[in-house]
Protein backbone atom coordinates (compact mmCIF):
# COMPACT_ATOMS: atom_id res chain seq x y z
CA UNK A 1 0.00 0.00 0.00
CA UNK A 2 2.74 2.41 1.02
CA UNK A 3 4.58 1.47 -2.16
CA UNK A 4 1.75 2.91 -4.24
CA UNK A 5 0.96 5.83 -1.95
CA UNK A 6 4.41 7.32 -1.48
CA UNK A 7 5.08 8.73 -4.98
CA UNK A 8 1.90 10.83 -5.24
CA UNK A 9 2.20 11.89 -1.60
CA UNK A 10 5.69 13.31 -2.13
CA UNK A 11 4.67 16.40 -4.13
CA UNK A 12 1.59 16.89 -1.95
CA UNK A 13 3.55 16.92 1.28
CA UNK A 14 6.39 18.83 -0.32
CA UNK A 15 4.25 21.67 -1.62
CA UNK A 16 2.24 21.95 1.59
CA UNK A 17 5.19 21.80 4.00
CA UNK A 18 7.84 23.74 2.09
CA UNK A 19 6.21 27.18 2.58
CA UNK A 20 6.29 26.59 6.36
CA UNK A 21 9.95 25.76 6.61
CA UNK A 22 11.58 27.97 3.98
CA UNK A 23 13.08 31.40 4.76
CA UNK A 24 11.32 34.27 3.07
CA UNK A 25 13.82 34.58 0.20
CA UNK A 26 13.41 30.92 -0.70
CA UNK A 27 9.65 31.29 -0.45
CA UNK A 28 9.90 33.66 -3.42
CA UNK A 29 12.01 31.07 -5.21
CA UNK A 30 9.33 28.49 -4.47
CA UNK A 31 6.76 30.70 -6.16
CA UNK A 32 8.92 31.16 -9.25
CA UNK A 33 9.62 27.42 -9.31
CA UNK A 34 5.94 26.60 -9.12
CA UNK A 35 5.20 29.01 -11.96
CA UNK A 36 7.81 27.36 -14.16
CA UNK A 37 6.51 23.94 -13.15
CA UNK A 38 3.00 24.93 -14.28
CA UNK A 39 4.31 26.35 -17.54
CA UNK A 40 6.34 23.17 -18.07
CA UNK A 41 3.22 21.05 -17.53
CA UNK A 42 1.35 23.21 -20.00
CA UNK A 43 4.18 22.67 -22.51
CA UNK A 44 4.23 18.96 -21.79
CA UNK A 45 0.49 18.72 -22.37
CA UNK A 46 0.70 20.48 -25.73
CA UNK A 47 3.62 18.34 -26.82
CA UNK A 48 1.70 15.18 -26.02
CA UNK A 49 -0.91 16.34 -28.53
CA UNK A 50 1.87 16.85 -31.08
CA UNK A 51 1.99 20.62 -30.82
CA UNK A 52 5.55 21.62 -30.00
CA UNK A 53 5.26 25.10 -28.57
CA UNK A 54 8.01 27.63 -28.06
CA UNK A 55 5.55 30.19 -26.79
CA UNK A 56 4.55 29.57 -23.21
CA UNK A 57 5.43 33.25 -22.87
CA UNK A 58 2.42 34.01 -25.06
CA UNK A 59 0.07 32.29 -22.62
CA UNK A 60 1.83 33.88 -19.67
CA UNK A 61 1.84 37.37 -21.14
CA UNK A 62 -1.75 37.31 -22.35
CA UNK A 63 -2.93 36.03 -18.98
CA UNK A 64 -0.87 38.66 -17.18
CA UNK A 65 -2.21 41.52 -19.26
CA UNK A 66 -5.78 40.20 -19.01
CA UNK A 67 -5.85 40.17 -15.23
CA UNK A 68 -3.77 43.35 -15.03
CA UNK A 69 -6.22 45.23 -17.24
CA UNK A 70 -9.22 43.90 -15.36
CA UNK A 71 -7.69 45.24 -12.17
CA UNK A 72 -6.40 48.53 -13.55
CA UNK A 73 -9.31 49.59 -15.75
CA UNK A 74 -12.27 47.93 -14.05
CA UNK A 75 -10.95 47.82 -10.50
CA UNK A 76 -12.13 44.26 -9.97
CA UNK A 77 -10.97 42.42 -6.84
CA UNK A 78 -8.16 39.90 -7.07
CA UNK A 79 -10.32 36.80 -6.62
CA UNK A 80 -12.20 37.79 -9.78
CA UNK A 81 -9.30 39.02 -11.92
CA UNK A 82 -7.25 35.86 -11.56
CA UNK A 83 -9.93 33.32 -12.58
CA UNK A 84 -11.30 35.64 -15.25
CA UNK A 85 -7.81 36.43 -16.52
CA UNK A 86 -7.10 32.70 -16.68
CA UNK A 87 -10.15 31.82 -18.76
CA UNK A 88 -10.02 34.97 -20.88
CA UNK A 89 -6.30 34.52 -21.50
CA UNK A 90 -6.76 30.87 -22.44
CA UNK A 91 -9.58 31.74 -24.81
CA UNK A 92 -7.63 34.59 -26.41
CA UNK A 93 -4.57 32.41 -26.98
CA UNK A 94 -6.75 29.70 -28.50
CA UNK A 95 -8.36 32.17 -30.89
CA UNK A 96 -4.96 33.62 -31.81
CA UNK A 97 -3.55 30.20 -32.61
CA UNK A 98 -6.65 28.82 -34.36
CA UNK A 99 -5.36 29.67 -37.85
CA UNK A 100 -2.14 27.73 -37.29
CA UNK A 101 -3.66 24.57 -35.81
CA UNK A 102 -3.09 22.86 -39.14
CA UNK A 103 0.64 23.42 -38.86
CA UNK A 104 2.69 20.68 -37.31
CA UNK A 105 6.08 20.32 -35.66
CA UNK A 106 8.56 23.10 -36.27
CA UNK A 107 6.10 25.33 -38.15
CA UNK A 108 3.74 25.52 -35.21
CA UNK A 109 6.73 26.14 -32.94
CA UNK A 110 7.89 29.07 -35.08
CA UNK A 111 4.52 30.81 -34.91
CA UNK A 112 4.27 30.39 -31.15
CA UNK A 113 7.81 31.72 -30.77
CA UNK A 114 7.10 34.82 -32.81
CA UNK A 115 3.73 35.81 -31.32
CA UNK A 116 4.91 36.88 -27.83
CA UNK A 117 7.80 38.84 -29.33
CA UNK A 118 5.31 40.53 -31.61
CA UNK A 119 3.02 41.44 -28.72
CA UNK A 120 5.91 42.93 -26.81
CA UNK A 121 6.62 45.25 -29.75
CA UNK A 122 2.95 46.08 -30.21
CA UNK A 123 2.70 47.19 -26.58
CA UNK A 124 5.88 49.22 -26.99
CA UNK A 125 4.95 50.85 -30.28
CA UNK A 126 1.27 51.64 -29.71
CA UNK A 127 1.63 52.50 -25.99
CA UNK A 128 -1.57 50.60 -25.21
CA UNK A 129 -1.99 48.96 -21.80
CA UNK A 130 0.53 51.26 -20.20
CA UNK A 131 3.14 50.99 -22.94
CA UNK A 132 6.73 50.52 -21.79
CA UNK A 133 5.90 51.52 -18.22
CA UNK A 134 3.26 48.83 -17.87
CA UNK A 135 0.39 48.90 -15.42
CA UNK A 136 1.51 49.56 -11.87
CA UNK A 137 -0.11 49.72 -8.47
CA UNK A 138 -2.19 46.59 -8.93
CA UNK A 139 -3.71 44.81 -5.96
CA UNK A 140 -1.64 42.24 -4.14
CA UNK A 141 -2.56 39.09 -2.25
CA UNK A 142 -3.82 39.70 1.31
CA UNK A 143 -0.71 38.02 2.78
CA UNK A 144 2.22 35.77 1.92
CA UNK A 145 0.51 32.60 3.12
CA UNK A 146 -2.40 32.99 0.71
CA UNK A 147 0.07 33.72 -2.05
CA UNK A 148 2.13 30.59 -1.32
CA UNK A 149 -0.77 28.20 -0.82
CA UNK A 150 -2.77 29.35 -3.83
CA UNK A 151 0.06 28.48 -6.18
CA UNK A 152 0.93 25.29 -4.29
CA UNK A 153 -2.60 23.96 -4.54
CA UNK A 154 -2.94 24.93 -8.20
CA UNK A 155 0.28 23.08 -9.02
CA UNK A 156 -1.04 19.96 -7.29
CA UNK A 157 -4.42 20.21 -9.03
CA UNK A 158 -2.69 20.68 -12.38
CA UNK A 159 -0.31 17.79 -11.78
CA UNK A 160 -2.95 15.24 -10.84
CA UNK A 161 -5.53 16.73 -13.18
CA UNK A 162 -3.31 16.47 -16.24
CA UNK A 163 -2.23 12.95 -15.35
CA UNK A 164 -5.85 11.89 -14.92
CA UNK A 165 -6.91 13.66 -18.10
CA UNK A 166 -4.33 11.88 -20.22
CA UNK A 167 -5.50 8.49 -19.03
CA UNK A 168 -9.12 9.12 -20.07
CA UNK A 169 -10.43 8.39 -23.55
CA UNK A 170 -10.18 12.10 -24.33
CA UNK A 171 -6.47 12.02 -23.50
CA UNK A 172 -6.03 8.85 -25.50
CA UNK A 173 -7.46 10.52 -28.60
CA UNK A 174 -5.18 13.51 -28.02
CA UNK A 175 -2.12 11.28 -27.86
CA UNK A 176 -3.29 9.45 -30.97
CA UNK A 177 -3.40 12.76 -32.86
CA UNK A 178 0.30 13.16 -32.15
CA UNK A 179 1.12 9.65 -33.35
CA UNK A 180 -0.98 9.48 -36.52
CA UNK A 181 -3.44 12.25 -37.22
CA UNK A 182 -4.64 10.72 -40.51
CA UNK A 183 -5.74 7.62 -38.72
CA UNK A 184 -7.64 9.68 -36.17
CA UNK A 185 -9.35 11.65 -38.93
CA UNK A 186 -10.42 8.43 -40.62
CA UNK A 187 -11.93 7.49 -37.27
CA UNK A 188 -14.39 10.33 -37.76
CA UNK A 189 -12.87 12.71 -35.24
CA UNK A 190 -12.41 16.40 -35.93
CA UNK A 191 -8.77 16.74 -34.97
CA UNK A 192 -8.80 20.52 -35.22
CA UNK A 193 -11.56 20.79 -32.63
CA UNK A 194 -9.63 18.41 -30.38
CA UNK A 195 -6.44 20.42 -30.84
CA UNK A 196 -8.30 23.65 -30.06
CA UNK A 197 -9.62 22.13 -26.83
CA UNK A 198 -6.12 21.02 -25.86
CA UNK A 199 -4.82 24.48 -26.69
CA UNK A 200 -7.46 26.05 -24.46
CA UNK A 201 -6.51 23.82 -21.53
CA UNK A 202 -2.80 24.54 -21.96
CA UNK A 203 -3.53 28.22 -22.57
CA UNK A 204 -5.52 28.50 -19.36
CA UNK A 205 -2.71 26.87 -17.39
CA UNK A 206 -0.21 29.34 -18.83
CA UNK A 207 -2.56 32.30 -18.45
CA UNK A 208 -3.11 31.45 -14.80
CA UNK A 209 0.63 31.76 -14.22
CA UNK A 210 0.57 35.19 -15.79
CA UNK A 211 -2.50 36.35 -13.91
CA UNK A 212 -1.06 35.10 -10.63
CA UNK A 213 2.36 36.70 -11.11
CA UNK A 214 0.75 40.02 -12.06
CA UNK A 215 -0.67 40.23 -8.55
CA UNK A 216 2.50 38.97 -6.91
CA UNK A 217 4.53 41.73 -8.59
CA UNK A 218 1.56 44.15 -8.39
CA UNK A 219 2.71 45.11 -11.88
CA UNK A 220 2.30 43.95 -15.44
CA UNK A 221 4.51 45.08 -18.27
CA UNK A 222 6.48 43.98 -21.28
CA UNK A 223 8.66 41.50 -19.33
CA UNK A 224 5.55 39.29 -19.17
CA UNK A 225 6.34 38.23 -22.75
CA UNK A 226 9.99 37.46 -21.92
CA UNK A 227 11.60 34.51 -23.65
CA UNK A 228 12.45 32.97 -20.25
CA UNK A 229 8.85 31.88 -19.89
CA UNK A 230 9.14 29.90 -23.12
CA UNK A 231 12.58 28.37 -22.78
CA UNK A 232 12.84 27.42 -19.10
CA UNK A 233 9.61 25.39 -19.05
CA UNK A 234 10.81 23.54 -22.14
CA UNK A 235 14.14 22.80 -20.45
CA UNK A 236 12.34 21.67 -17.28
CA UNK A 237 10.09 19.29 -19.19
CA UNK A 238 12.97 17.82 -21.16
CA UNK A 239 15.28 17.44 -18.17
CA UNK A 240 12.50 16.03 -16.00
CA UNK A 241 11.08 13.67 -18.62
CA UNK A 242 8.38 14.36 -21.16
CA UNK A 243 4.84 13.05 -21.18
CA UNK A 244 4.52 12.47 -17.45
CA UNK A 245 3.79 15.93 -15.99
CA UNK A 246 5.50 14.75 -12.80
CA UNK A 247 8.71 14.99 -14.82
CA UNK A 248 7.97 18.62 -15.67
CA UNK A 249 7.41 19.35 -12.00
CA UNK A 250 10.63 17.60 -11.04
CA UNK A 251 12.56 19.39 -13.78
CA UNK A 252 11.37 22.80 -12.65
CA UNK A 253 12.11 21.98 -9.01
CA UNK A 254 15.68 21.10 -9.98
CA UNK A 255 16.48 23.80 -12.52
CA UNK A 256 15.01 26.92 -10.93
CA UNK A 257 16.44 26.46 -7.40
CA UNK A 258 19.75 25.41 -8.98
CA UNK A 259 19.84 28.67 -10.88
CA UNK A 260 19.17 30.54 -7.63
CA UNK A 261 21.73 28.61 -5.62
CA UNK A 262 24.38 29.42 -8.20
CA UNK A 263 23.93 33.15 -7.64
CA UNK A 264 26.72 32.98 -5.06
CA UNK A 265 29.20 31.74 -7.66
CA UNK A 266 29.34 35.03 -9.50
CA UNK A 267 30.40 35.46 -13.10
CA UNK A 268 30.61 31.84 -14.04
CA UNK A 269 27.01 31.18 -12.94
CA UNK A 270 25.59 30.81 -16.43
CA UNK A 271 28.44 28.56 -17.51
CA UNK A 272 27.95 26.18 -14.60
CA UNK A 273 24.20 26.25 -15.11
CA UNK A 274 24.56 25.43 -18.81
CA UNK A 275 27.07 22.66 -18.06
CA UNK A 276 24.73 21.06 -15.54
CA UNK A 277 21.95 21.17 -18.15
CA UNK A 278 24.22 19.37 -20.61
CA UNK A 279 25.12 16.78 -17.98
CA UNK A 280 21.44 16.08 -17.29
CA UNK A 281 20.62 15.71 -20.96
CA UNK A 282 23.60 13.52 -21.76
CA UNK A 283 23.41 11.34 -18.66
CA UNK A 284 19.63 10.91 -18.58
CA UNK A 285 18.25 11.64 -22.03
CA UNK A 286 14.98 9.93 -21.10
CA UNK A 287 14.49 12.43 -18.27
CA UNK A 288 15.01 12.23 -14.56
CA UNK A 289 11.46 11.16 -13.78
CA UNK A 290 11.54 8.17 -16.13
CA UNK A 291 14.80 7.06 -14.57
CA UNK A 292 13.55 7.42 -11.00
CA UNK A 293 10.30 5.70 -11.89
CA UNK A 294 12.14 2.73 -13.35
CA UNK A 295 14.38 2.42 -10.32
CA UNK A 296 11.40 2.69 -8.02
CA UNK A 297 9.57 -0.07 -9.85
CA UNK A 298 12.61 -2.26 -9.41
CA UNK A 299 12.31 -1.94 -5.64
CA UNK A 300 9.07 -3.89 -5.86
CA UNK A 301 11.00 -6.95 -6.98
CA UNK A 302 13.73 -6.63 -4.39
CA UNK A 303 14.17 -9.87 -2.55
CA UNK A 304 16.37 -10.35 0.47
CA UNK A 305 18.87 -13.13 -0.10
CA UNK A 306 20.32 -14.55 3.06
CA UNK B 1 -21.27 -15.67 -55.07
CA UNK B 2 -24.48 -14.03 -53.97
CA UNK B 3 -26.16 -11.17 -55.78
CA UNK B 4 -26.12 -7.76 -54.10
CA UNK B 5 -29.03 -7.12 -51.80
CA UNK B 6 -31.61 -5.02 -53.62
CA UNK B 7 -33.20 -2.24 -51.65
CA UNK B 8 -36.29 -0.31 -52.68
CA UNK B 9 -34.30 2.67 -53.81
CA UNK B 10 -32.27 1.88 -56.89
CA UNK B 11 -30.30 5.09 -56.45
CA UNK B 12 -26.59 4.38 -56.06
CA UNK B 13 -25.06 4.57 -52.58
CA UNK B 14 -21.91 6.15 -53.93
CA UNK B 15 -21.35 7.66 -57.30
CA UNK B 16 -18.04 8.96 -58.51
CA UNK B 17 -18.42 11.39 -61.38
CA UNK B 18 -15.58 12.36 -63.72
CA UNK B 19 -13.04 12.50 -60.88
CA UNK B 20 -9.74 13.99 -61.94
CA UNK B 21 -6.49 14.64 -60.07
CA UNK B 22 -2.96 15.57 -61.09
CA UNK B 23 0.11 15.82 -58.90
CA UNK B 24 2.35 18.21 -60.80
CA UNK B 25 3.02 16.42 -64.07
CA UNK B 26 1.56 13.09 -62.98
CA UNK B 27 -2.04 12.64 -64.00
CA UNK B 28 -2.92 10.22 -61.20
CA UNK B 29 -6.66 9.84 -61.72
CA UNK B 30 -8.23 10.62 -65.09
CA UNK B 31 -11.97 11.14 -65.44
CA UNK B 32 -12.92 8.16 -63.30
CA UNK B 33 -16.60 7.41 -63.29
CA UNK B 34 -18.43 4.62 -61.50
CA UNK B 35 -21.45 3.89 -59.36
CA UNK B 36 -21.89 1.64 -56.38
CA UNK B 37 -25.13 0.06 -55.21
CA UNK B 38 -26.06 -0.68 -51.62
CA UNK B 39 -24.72 -4.07 -50.56
CA UNK B 40 -22.34 -4.42 -53.44
CA UNK B 41 -18.71 -5.49 -53.24
CA UNK B 42 -16.65 -3.63 -55.78
CA UNK B 43 -13.05 -4.57 -56.47
CA UNK B 44 -10.68 -1.95 -57.78
CA UNK B 45 -7.65 -3.51 -59.43
CA UNK B 46 -4.81 -2.34 -61.58
CA UNK B 47 -1.02 -2.45 -61.84
CA UNK B 48 1.18 -0.57 -59.39
CA UNK B 49 0.90 3.20 -59.67
CA UNK B 50 -2.38 3.08 -61.55
CA UNK B 51 -4.05 5.49 -59.14
CA UNK B 52 -6.04 3.12 -56.96
CA UNK B 53 -4.97 4.54 -53.62
CA UNK B 54 -5.31 8.10 -54.92
CA UNK B 55 -8.88 7.25 -55.88
CA UNK B 56 -9.56 6.10 -52.31
CA UNK B 57 -7.94 9.26 -50.96
CA UNK B 58 -10.17 11.33 -53.24
CA UNK B 59 -13.33 9.56 -52.08
CA UNK B 60 -12.42 9.81 -48.39
CA UNK B 61 -11.32 13.43 -48.57
CA UNK B 62 -7.62 13.03 -47.83
CA UNK B 63 -6.87 14.50 -51.26
CA UNK B 64 -8.98 17.17 -52.93
CA UNK B 65 -9.89 16.47 -56.57
CA UNK B 66 -9.06 18.93 -59.36
CA UNK B 67 -12.47 18.36 -60.88
CA UNK B 68 -15.38 15.95 -60.69
CA UNK B 69 -17.67 15.02 -57.85
CA UNK B 70 -18.27 12.33 -55.26
CA UNK B 71 -21.88 11.77 -54.25
CA UNK B 72 -22.83 9.69 -51.23
CA UNK B 73 -26.53 8.92 -50.88
CA UNK B 74 -27.14 11.67 -53.41
CA UNK B 75 -25.22 14.22 -51.35
CA UNK B 76 -22.22 15.98 -52.80
CA UNK B 77 -19.30 15.32 -50.47
CA UNK B 78 -16.52 16.51 -52.78
CA UNK B 79 -13.83 18.37 -50.91
CA UNK B 80 -15.22 17.62 -47.44
CA UNK B 81 -12.74 17.13 -44.62
CA UNK B 82 -11.86 13.46 -43.96
CA UNK B 83 -13.44 13.42 -40.50
CA UNK B 84 -16.77 14.66 -41.87
CA UNK B 85 -16.78 11.99 -44.56
CA UNK B 86 -15.94 9.36 -41.95
CA UNK B 87 -18.78 10.78 -39.87
CA UNK B 88 -21.19 9.97 -42.69
CA UNK B 89 -20.23 6.32 -42.40
CA UNK B 90 -17.49 5.90 -44.97
CA UNK B 91 -14.65 4.07 -43.24
CA UNK B 92 -11.34 3.17 -44.78
CA UNK B 93 -8.24 1.19 -43.96
CA UNK B 94 -4.77 2.33 -44.84
CA UNK B 95 -2.41 0.41 -47.05
CA UNK B 96 0.44 1.13 -44.65
CA UNK B 97 -0.75 -0.22 -41.33
CA UNK B 98 0.35 2.23 -38.65
CA UNK B 99 -1.38 1.40 -35.38
CA UNK B 100 -0.85 3.34 -32.17
CA UNK B 101 2.03 1.10 -31.25
CA UNK B 102 2.38 1.56 -27.51
CA UNK B 103 -1.36 1.22 -26.85
CA UNK B 104 -2.90 -2.19 -26.23
CA UNK B 105 -4.66 -3.50 -29.35
CA UNK B 106 -8.18 -2.90 -28.05
CA UNK B 107 -7.36 0.66 -27.01
CA UNK B 108 -6.73 1.44 -30.68
CA UNK B 109 -10.48 1.14 -31.21
CA UNK B 110 -11.27 3.81 -28.64
CA UNK B 111 -10.52 6.45 -31.26
CA UNK B 112 -13.35 5.60 -33.68
CA UNK B 113 -15.57 4.76 -30.71
CA UNK B 114 -14.96 8.26 -29.35
CA UNK B 115 -16.17 9.89 -32.60
CA UNK B 116 -19.37 11.95 -32.65
CA UNK B 117 -20.90 9.48 -35.13
CA UNK B 118 -20.68 6.54 -32.75
CA UNK B 119 -21.83 8.64 -29.80
CA UNK B 120 -24.89 9.69 -31.79
CA UNK B 121 -25.70 6.19 -33.04
CA UNK B 122 -25.59 4.77 -29.55
CA UNK B 123 -28.23 7.28 -28.51
CA UNK B 124 -26.07 9.67 -26.57
CA UNK B 125 -25.36 7.02 -23.98
CA UNK B 126 -22.10 5.24 -24.40
CA UNK B 127 -21.13 2.81 -21.74
CA UNK B 128 -17.85 1.11 -21.38
CA UNK B 129 -15.90 1.74 -24.57
CA UNK B 130 -13.28 -0.79 -23.53
CA UNK B 131 -15.72 -3.68 -23.52
CA UNK B 132 -17.23 -2.60 -26.84
CA UNK B 133 -13.71 -2.54 -28.27
CA UNK B 134 -12.98 -6.05 -27.00
CA UNK B 135 -16.20 -7.36 -28.53
CA UNK B 136 -15.29 -5.78 -31.86
CA UNK B 137 -11.88 -7.40 -31.81
CA UNK B 138 -13.47 -10.76 -31.20
CA UNK B 139 -15.65 -10.15 -34.23
CA UNK B 140 -12.60 -9.79 -36.46
CA UNK B 141 -10.97 -12.89 -35.07
CA UNK B 142 -8.99 -11.92 -31.98
CA UNK B 143 -9.52 -14.93 -29.76
CA UNK B 144 -11.72 -14.21 -26.76
CA UNK B 145 -9.81 -13.98 -23.50
CA UNK B 146 -6.48 -14.46 -25.22
CA UNK B 147 -3.66 -12.09 -24.43
CA UNK B 148 -3.45 -10.72 -27.99
CA UNK B 149 -6.18 -8.20 -27.29
CA UNK B 150 -4.12 -6.67 -24.52
CA UNK B 151 -0.75 -6.73 -26.24
CA UNK B 152 0.80 -3.50 -27.47
CA UNK B 153 -0.39 -3.01 -31.02
CA UNK B 154 3.18 -2.40 -32.14
CA UNK B 155 4.14 -5.97 -31.28
CA UNK B 156 1.26 -7.69 -33.09
CA UNK B 157 1.91 -9.86 -36.14
CA UNK B 158 0.92 -8.47 -39.53
CA UNK B 159 -2.22 -10.56 -39.82
CA UNK B 160 -3.61 -9.18 -36.58
CA UNK B 161 -2.77 -5.63 -37.59
CA UNK B 162 -4.86 -6.03 -40.73
CA UNK B 163 -7.72 -7.35 -38.64
CA UNK B 164 -7.31 -4.40 -36.29
CA UNK B 165 -7.66 -2.05 -39.27
CA UNK B 166 -10.85 -3.86 -40.23
CA UNK B 167 -12.12 -3.59 -36.65
CA UNK B 168 -11.62 0.19 -36.80
CA UNK B 169 -14.06 0.32 -39.72
CA UNK B 170 -16.56 -1.79 -37.78
CA UNK B 171 -16.15 0.41 -34.73
CA UNK B 172 -17.23 3.41 -36.77
CA UNK B 173 -20.40 1.46 -37.73
CA UNK B 174 -19.68 2.32 -41.32
CA UNK B 175 -22.10 1.61 -44.16
CA UNK B 176 -19.42 1.87 -46.82
CA UNK B 177 -16.10 0.25 -46.06
CA UNK B 178 -13.09 0.90 -48.25
CA UNK B 179 -10.31 -1.65 -47.79
CA UNK B 180 -6.99 -0.57 -49.25
CA UNK B 181 -4.97 -3.74 -49.94
CA UNK B 182 -6.26 -5.60 -46.94
CA UNK B 183 -4.95 -8.93 -48.24
CA UNK B 184 -1.42 -7.81 -49.07
CA UNK B 185 1.28 -9.54 -47.10
CA UNK B 186 -1.06 -12.13 -45.61
CA UNK B 187 -0.36 -15.84 -45.73
CA UNK B 188 -2.92 -18.24 -47.20
CA UNK B 189 -3.84 -19.32 -43.69
CA UNK B 190 -4.38 -15.73 -42.53
CA UNK B 191 -6.45 -15.05 -45.64
CA UNK B 192 -8.60 -18.07 -44.90
CA UNK B 193 -9.33 -16.50 -41.55
CA UNK B 194 -10.14 -13.02 -42.82
CA UNK B 195 -12.29 -13.93 -45.87
CA UNK B 196 -15.24 -15.20 -43.83
CA UNK B 197 -15.27 -11.92 -41.91
CA UNK B 198 -15.70 -9.99 -45.14
CA UNK B 199 -18.36 -12.42 -46.32
CA UNK B 200 -20.18 -11.88 -43.05
CA UNK B 201 -20.05 -8.11 -43.58
CA UNK B 202 -21.61 -8.63 -47.00
CA UNK B 203 -24.43 -10.67 -45.50
CA UNK B 204 -25.01 -7.82 -43.06
CA UNK B 205 -25.63 -5.57 -46.05
CA UNK B 206 -22.46 -3.48 -45.87
CA UNK B 207 -21.17 -1.99 -49.08
CA UNK B 208 -17.49 -2.64 -49.63
CA UNK B 209 -14.82 -1.36 -51.98
CA UNK B 210 -11.66 -3.43 -52.08
CA UNK B 211 -8.40 -2.30 -53.61
CA UNK B 212 -6.58 -5.53 -54.21
CA UNK B 213 -3.62 -7.20 -55.84
CA UNK B 214 -4.61 -10.69 -54.72
CA UNK B 215 -6.98 -11.25 -57.63
CA UNK B 216 -7.82 -14.91 -57.02
CA UNK B 217 -9.17 -14.19 -53.54
CA UNK B 218 -10.86 -10.97 -54.64
CA UNK B 219 -12.68 -12.63 -57.53
CA UNK B 220 -14.16 -15.19 -55.17
CA UNK B 221 -16.15 -12.51 -53.37
CA UNK B 222 -16.41 -9.46 -55.65
CA UNK B 223 -19.64 -8.72 -57.51
CA UNK B 224 -17.97 -6.35 -59.91
CA UNK B 225 -14.49 -5.01 -60.59
CA UNK B 226 -13.12 -1.79 -62.00
CA UNK B 227 -9.71 -1.94 -63.64
CA UNK B 228 -7.48 1.12 -63.56
CA UNK B 229 -4.36 1.78 -65.58
CA UNK B 230 -2.49 5.10 -65.58
CA UNK B 231 -5.46 6.63 -63.79
CA UNK B 232 -8.03 5.63 -66.44
CA UNK B 233 -10.78 3.06 -66.14
CA UNK B 234 -9.93 0.44 -68.76
CA UNK B 235 -12.43 -2.21 -67.81
CA UNK B 236 -15.49 -2.67 -65.66
CA UNK B 237 -17.88 -5.50 -65.01
CA UNK B 238 -18.07 -9.10 -63.94
CA UNK B 239 -14.68 -10.35 -62.64
CA UNK B 240 -14.44 -13.22 -65.09
CA UNK B 241 -15.36 -11.12 -68.14
CA UNK B 242 -13.09 -8.22 -67.26
CA UNK B 243 -9.97 -10.35 -67.29
CA UNK B 244 -10.79 -11.54 -70.82
CA UNK B 245 -10.55 -8.00 -72.18
CA UNK B 246 -7.47 -7.42 -74.31
CA UNK B 247 -6.74 -4.06 -72.79
CA UNK B 248 -6.74 -5.46 -69.27
CA UNK B 249 -4.48 -8.32 -70.29
CA UNK B 250 -2.12 -5.81 -71.85
CA UNK B 251 -2.06 -3.70 -68.68
CA UNK B 252 -1.29 -6.68 -66.50
CA UNK B 253 1.00 -8.71 -68.76
CA UNK B 254 2.49 -5.96 -70.89
CA UNK B 255 2.58 -5.78 -74.68
CA UNK B 256 4.93 -7.56 -76.98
Amino acid sequence: MLYVAIPPLLPVIGLLVLPLVLPSYWQKVLIATSIFALLAMSWDFLSSVGMVSLGQALFFGVGAYCSGSLDHYLGLPIWITIPLGTVLGGALCTVLLLPVLRLRGIYFAMVTLVLPLMFERIVEATRILGGTEGLTGLKSFPNDWVELYVIGIVVLVALFGFRRLMSTDFGLVLKAIRDNDRSVMSGGINIYAMKAKALFIAGCTGAFCGAYMTHVYMFVGMPAFALDYSILPLASAVVGGMGTFAGSLMGAFILVPLSEALRGVGGLRTVIYALSLVVFIVALPEGIFHYVQRKYHQIERWVKVD
Amino acid sequence: MSEPVHTESEAPLLSVEKLDKSFGGVHAVVNVDFKLKQGELLGIIGPNGSGKTTLVNLITGFVKPDSGAVLYRGRNITGWAPYRIAGLGIARTFQMVRPFGELPAFKNLIIPLYSPRVKKLSGGRYGDRDSVAKDLLEEVGFERDSSVTFKAAGSLPHGYLKRLELAKCLALRADLIILDELFSGLSIAELAGILPIIEKLMVEGKTIIMIEHRLRELFRIAHRVVVLNFGCVIGEGNPADVMESDEVKKAYLGTE
